[in-house]
């Protein structure tokens, strides 16, 4: 590919130098523009090198990267979290991102083996257990199969916001909230495999697993799978990311990530729950008095401001955009309320695009902020009647050692200077 | 939907054994599974026993296959090295400030041990233990637990003898009944509260990874 010609990279390498120094500039000619009298903004009135010299050519990148002014809107990891970088999470950026839909390299990861990589030519998918014909698939197979479908979900991480049972504890939606991801799946029902098989009347659950290091396997009804459950290879249109299961996933819309199989190889068929380490160890919900629940699957509808927050601080007064993102695994988002005091007053936001069953949903609320401290909250609804509860209101019922399934009511202290806070308050 | 694939769909109501079979015809696509291939994947075992290979283990065979394979992260008595999983103990914690969810302290079922153990552990060789071994790294847990004594040979054949103590504190998801109070609600829109306080700042607590300041072990964690 001719991408670089002898002169091109250097004329690169000015772009970026001078781009800088410009944007240097620019910050510190605006503000006292504001009390001084009127001076040219020198990026009206100097012409700027990129409309001068040329650009790089079509195929400098031929997959695409964001420009290098967004290079810290990026997947983070909370390294005291886990014990290995192999078995651990890094958050999605939701402060950064719009709309609804994530994008692929911003979706957050979690692996409980590494990121296994996969040649999708040596990817087999077996159907076995309780069936009256165990069936493999090649991936081949499984791109003719018929029934093919394009769905938009949520996949949120049970233990998401996990970190904050006991109080505010981490600085920035990204990791109070940033294990959740929304993207456009495009597979075949797993209804229509477990049909070619034949599921006998005993079956009642169905056991998926992962080919990765971890072997990740969780129980599913079976009443589910043959709802809404899909056997996905594509997201947003694009084969699957290596981290996100390449080459086949399994999509439980609306039910705890966990449970979605990366790397999915294996179905089995049972009349039983299996117990295995995911549905018993973990991710069941330890209460206060000692016992626990199991089977939680649903993720409730759960709401957070993404902008302002503190990764995303304001910064002027006048008018202003609160920004956020509201969803339900029962159901569809029917309504978010936004509070500027602490849960005091709410004004219903506006949805502003689409509002899907089991998809992310975007909330805007326009207003003017005079500098006085805010105490930013939102509130999601669903089409079940479900309200988003308060962390006191969860409190009172689960305790705070349950770890998982945390849809309490997030505040964001705005400061008269702009800057926000994880807090909590009364 | 496709034709076909609602003629197959409809044909299932009708003759619910032959489905498989009609749909499979139908599709034509994938190929039946050999018995090898199924018995090559199928590893999971169930708490009622269902999975478990023949095979036997004692719990002094285990300590030894403990100390070479799991010790180095898990601690020689299960107490956890690090921030890797302490496996035993905990009893009596799950109530408290600090739970500590162990094998002994919390898993319902013995057959999740012999289950991750073979699929997933060694972490970094996952599978490479034998059947014999596995059950005797399970006897040396339910030993390092006080369910077993030292003595202990743990077998297919008295595996669903074996019960862990907390099984009976867990029950299905009943948040429609005792969460009822979060449906339905009409949600307050003016003067809710009589004055707002803040009760917690996450900059007090200050673990979060821009900040700087990582290593404490703050509280709450990812599984």
């Amino acid at each position: 590919m001719n991408q670089t010609k002898p002169g091109s990279r250097v004329d690169r390498r000015r772009f970026l130098t001078l781009a800088g120094l410009a944007g240097a500039g620019a910050a510190a000619g605006v503000r006292p523009a504001a009390a001084a009298p009127p001076t040219p903004d020198p990026d009206i009135v100097n012409l700027p090198p990129w409309t001068q010299a040329l650009g790089a050519g079509v195929n400098n990148h031929p997959y695409g990267i964001p420009s290098p002014f967004e290079k810290d809107v990026v997947r983070r990891e909370v390294t005291w979290l886990t014990a290995s970088s192999e078995s651990s999470v890094s958050f999605t950026p939701l402060y950064a991102l719009d709309g609804i839909i994530t994008p692929n390299g911003l979706c957050f990861v979690r692996h409980h083996g590494g990121e296994a990589e996969i040649d999708p030519a040596r990817h087999r998918f077996m159907i076995h257990g309780m069936v009256d014909t165990p069936l493999v698939f090649t991936m081949e197979d499984i791109k003719r199969m018929p029934g093919r479908t394009n769905r938009v979900y949520f996949l949120e991480c049970a233990a998401n916001s996990g970190m904050e049972w006991r109080g505010a504890q981490l600085n920035g939606c990204q990791y109070t909230h940033g294990m959740i991801h929304n993207v456009v799946y495009t597979g075949v029902p797993l209804r229509a495999f477990l049909d070619a098989a034949g599921v006998k009347p005993k079956g009642k659950w169905v056991l998926a697993e992962g080919a990765d290091a971890s072997a990740m396997t969780r129980s599913i009804p079976l009443e589910k799978a043959m709802d809404d459950c899909l056997v996905a290879w594509a997201m947003n249109g694009e084969a699957l990311r290596p981290e996100q299961g390449y080459p086949l996933r399994l999509v439980v819309p609306g039910w705890e990530g966990n449970m979605w199989i990366k790397w999915l190889r294996r179905i089995e068929v049972g009349d039983e729950p299996w117990g295995q380490r995911e549905e018993t160890s973990k991710y069941t919900d330890l209460l206060a008095d000692g016992r626990s629940r199991r089977f939680t699957f649903f993720m409730d509808a759960k709401s957070v401001v993404t902008s302002p927050s503190p990764q995303a601080p304001l910064h002027a007064r006048g008018p202003n955009v609160v920004s956020g993102i509201a969803w339900s695994g029962r159901g569809t988002i029917t309504r978010v309320d936004v509070s500027l005091d602490g849960g005091k007053n709410w004004t219903t936001a506006r949805i502003e695009g689409p509002a899907l069953p089991r998809a992310m949903t975007r909330f805007y609320l326009d207003f003017d902020w005079n500098g006085e401290e805010l105490l930013l909250q939102s509130r999601a609804m669903d089409d079940t009647g479900y309200v988003q509860p308060t962390k006191a209101e969860l409190r009172a019922v689960r305790g705070v050692n349950s770890i998982y399934h945390n849809n309490g009511i997030q505040t964001w202290l705005v400061r008269s200077n702009g800057e926000a806070e994880n807090v909590e308050v009364s | 939907m496709s034709r076909s694939a609602r003629s197959g769909a409809l044909a299932g109501a009708f003759l619910l054994a032959f489905t498989g079979l009609a749909a499979a015809e139908t599709v034509k696509l994938g190929r039946p599974a050999l018995p090898e291939e199924i018995k090559a994947w199928d590893i999971d075992v169930r708490p009622d026993g269902l999975g478990l290979p023949e095979g036997k283990g004692s719990v002094a065979q285990g300590e030894e296959l403990f100390q070479n394979n799991c010790a180095a992260c898990h601690g020689e008595f299960g107490e956890g090295v690090g921030r890797w999983p302490v496996l035993a103990g905990g009893q009596g914690t799950l109530k408290s400030e600090r739970p500590e969810k162990t094998i002994g302290s919390f898993w319902p079922d013995t057959s999740t041990v012999f289950d991750y153990v073979h699929r997933a552990m060694p972490f970094g060789a996952a599978q490479s233990l034998q059947p014999d071994e596995v059950y005797a790294i399970v006897a040396y847990l339910l030993y390092l637990n006080d369910v077993v004594p030292d003595d202990y040979v743990l077998s297919k054949e008295n595996f669903p003898t074996v019960s862990l103590p907390n099984r009976p504190n867990f029950y299905d998801d009943d948040r429609e009944t005792t969460e009822k109070a979060f449906w339905h609600a009409t949600p307050c829109m003016k003067d809710c509260k009589p004055k707002v306080e803040i009760t917690s700042h996450a900059a007090v607590l200050d673990v979060t990874p821009d900040a700087g300041k990582e290593g404490d072990k703050p509280a709450g964690a990812v599984e």
